[in-house]
């Protein structure tokens, strides 16, 4: 780097404040500090992972459109698997979450950007390598990790294919990532509001990322405490997890979970947020509960801390252990059920009308449900020993985090994308998308249930000849669901290049300090803070 | 903005930041103090089937000759050690309290010389902390020279506190090349 060029970024630096001037070319996102610059760079990065870990997900399922191997071998299969996991988990969900996060907590709290921008810089930029080393991984020797997301030692350690040492480095970073947007969340909401905005004033869409953020500086140093246990196993003679050393193998699934249970309510919570933000705006009514609300996401996310071992229920526990672990887990459906209570009061006698945020919002109300419900069943002990490492949990878990957490994404966009690029999206696409994706989505999923209830396990490639009918419209379901997920990038591009103007505030029953700025957002918005009543 | 202000804001971002990096090394630490608690924990409630790895002492609380427990025997090679380890008898009835004194023959039948270890473990689980060994081969290292072969002896004595509803329990052995661990 010259000095001009230096003297040219701390100059930029040091004028942020008053001018809306910024670099130009790849250099404005590269050194880029702005909370807006930022977000847009996560959202696009969660969503080429998206399409990533899709496109693996289309050679799954093209694996499994009829019984036997045609396509690819079977170790093979297991790396797709695998990485269309942990790229779905951490790359697309939480990036896009944390996308979500830059571009409106700081203008939802009246902020003039996020606290600490050039760790936000840092925190985006190093993620591109811990996927491409993830990435790849498939063009090495070894080829990629191929023991499934949840890296179960031995299968990880003993009996690796030799990309454990990729997979580790991989997670640290993204680790590293998280912790690090976590940390300026945090910060930005506990410092950063405007004068009058107290902690129950807050919309209820900074409320989950902030109990969000707490959660994932809770648990992602678990996950790099794991991971580098599995590290040191594998590669440098310790016993974390071997029993032959002294080591337990099911330890490494209790440290596991003690991480991966909260994380999954790190996927769900920040959906709640944004649902919380878009039902009330087109019922034209305030968010019922407000601060029933709040509690329930607080007490959802202490109880995400005393459940992990329900992922154990066959391991051979006690049965002390096995019944505590089932009524800690149920009792999380009632903060679940207040809050899906709360959605459904809010739209109760509302003046509804059903713009395309709202229709995703309103199949997440439902989809998400159904995901809760079956959830719930799971939760059993009794009857978990039957679904366990079933489709059935396939099914489970791709309900609350594809019509879950998904959706909620795209109802944020929708709802969002007008302040983003300054135009209205074009609405019948939109709708295309969404009823394409909603029917896709139910063909997708819901057979899995039926399958894995009849006995058809997770993770093989071939399966017995009676689940080939509804693999088959499994199949189908998820090459529909595939190709219109392109139709929403179809969407976006065109409402970045064009479309109809888009005011200030551009849904009338929105409420929010978002929508006081113009549309498009300003590069710098609230650099004095509002002031709130 | 003031100067003034800025500088608070500053001051009290940096107060939070420490507290959270605080606690994610905090955390990161928790992660590893799971390991020792969990054998702890596991050691105290003889949750996971371990029995006890230095030998105890008989403690002669009498004999219940009331009743009559079945203790069988399993064996399983870890992958890649090439050795013949069974036990000699596969089942015993022993009253609790009783003292018996038990046989494992293992034969190294390999071409190089190799070192093992059989790790114990007992189902049901919560039995684990009723199974008492006085002696056990499983207590140290087997090296064993290529070809060589060995009669490996266990004495034991099941807790005269064994829950009733328990009848059966299984001892079962699992086998492991330790040759690298132990050279370096």
């Amino acid at each position: 780097m010259t000095t001009e060029t230096i003297n040219e970024s701390l100059d930029d630096a040091h004028n942020d404040d008053h001018h809306d001037h910024k670099m130009t070319g790849i250099k404005r996102w590269l050194y880029t500090t702005n909370h807006k610059d930022i977000g847009t760079l996560y959202l696009w990065f969660s969503f080429i992972m998206l399409l990533t870990g899709g496109a693996l997900a289309m050679v799954i399922r093209a694996e499994l459109f009829q019984p036997g191997l045609q396509i690819v071998e079977p170790d093979f299969f297991n790396q797709l698997t695998t990485v269309h996991g942990l790229i779905m988990v951490f790359g697309a969900i939480m990036p896009a979450f944390t996308g979500f996060a830059n571009w409106m907590l700081p203008m939802m709290i009246g902020a003039p950007d996020m606290a600490l921008p050039r760790m936000n810089n840092w925190s985006f930029w190093i993620l591109p390598f811990a996927f491409a080393i993830l990435l790849g991984s498939f063009f090495m020797e070894s080829g990629a990790p191929n023991f499934g997301w949840t890296f179960y030692a031995p299968l990880s350690t003993t009996y690796s294919n030799g990309s454990t040492a990729f997979f580790v480095f991989a997670v640290h970073i993204m680790g590293i990532s998280s912790i690090m947007g976590a940390i300026n969340i945090v910060v930005t909401i506990m410092n950063l509001r405007a004068p009058g905005m107290t902690y129950m004033k807050m919309p209820l869409f900074v409320w989950t990322f902030f109990i969000t953020a707490y959660l994932l500086i809770a648990v992602m140093p678990v996950l790099a405490g794991v991971v580098t246990m599995l590290l040191t196993d594998t590669y440098f003679g310790t016993s974390f997890f071997d029993a032959a050393g002294g080591g337990d193998p099911v330890m490494f699934q209790h440290i596991f979970w003690f991480f991966g249970h909260p994380e999954v309510y790190i996927m769900i919570l920040p959906a709640f947020g944004i649902v919380s933000t878009i039902i009330p705006a087109f019922s034209r009514k305030k968010l019922f509960g407000y601060s029933s609300m709040v509690y329930a996401t607080s007490s959802i996310a202490l109880l995400s801390f005393i459940v992990w071992a329900h992922h154990m229920f066959t391991t051979g526990m006690p049965l002390f252990g096995e019944l505590f672990f089932m009524y800690c887990t149920m009792l999380i459906a009632v903060p679940t059920g207040v809050k899906v209570f709360n959605w459904v009061a809010t739209m109760w006698r509302g003046s509804l009308t059903f713009e395309t945020p709202m229709l995703f919002s309103i199949a997440f109300v439902i989809l998400f449900t159904i995901g809760g419900f079956s959830g719930l069943m799971l939760a059993l002990t009794p009857v978990d020993f039957q679904y366990h490492d079933t489709y059935f949990v396939v099914a489970h878990f791709h309900y609350v985090l594809v019509t879950g957490s998904l959706f909620s994404i795209y109802a944020g966009a929708y709802f969002w994308l007008p302040k983003w690029t300054g135009h209205m999206y074009n609405e019948s696409l939109a709708k295309w998308h969404f009823w394409c994706s909603l029917i896709s989505v139910n063909l997708l999923f819901f057979p899995m249930h039926f399958l894995g209830l009849a006995g058809m396990p997770r993770r093989i490639p071939d399966y017995a000849l009676q689940f080939a009918d509804f693999n088959k419209w499994v199949s189908i379901g998820g090459f529909a669901f595939g190709l219109s997920q392109l139709i929403f990038l179809a969407v976006v591009i065109k409402c970045i290049k064009g479309g109809k103007k888009a005011p200030a505030k551009p849904w009338d029953g929105a409420e929010g300090l978002e929508w006081t700025v113009a549309s498009p957002a300003p590069y710098h918005t609230f650099s004095t803070p509002p002031k709130i009543d | 903005m003031s100067k003034g202000t800025e500088q608070q804001t500053d001051r009290s971002n940096g107060k939070v930041i420490k507290k959270l990096v605080l606690v994610v090394f905090a955390m990161f630490g928790f992660g590893f103090a799971l390991v020792p608690l969990y054998d702890v924990f596991c050691d105290i409630t003889g949750l996971n089937g371990k029995t006890n790895d230095v030998a105890v002492a008989y403690k002669n609380d009498g004999i219940d000759t009331t009743r009559t427990v079945k203790v069988q025997f399993i064996t399983r090679m870890a992958k890649g050690i090439p050795w013949q380890f069974e036990p000699v008898i596969n089942e015993i009835l022993v009253h609790p309290g009783e003292v018996k004194f038990v046989n494992f023959y293992a034969k190294n039948k390999s071409k190089r010389d190799i070192i093992g270890k059989a790790v114990p473990s007992v189902s049901p689980g919560i039995a684990g902390g009723y199974f008492q060994k006085i002696e056990c081969f499983c207590f140290t290292h087997q090296p064993l020279k290529a070809g060589e072969e060995v009669e490996m002896g266990l004495q034991f004595y099941v807790d005269i506190d064994l829950p009733s509803e328990i009848n059966t329990l299984t001892l079962s052995y699992t086998l492991y090349e330790i040759s690298a661990k132990v050279d370096s």
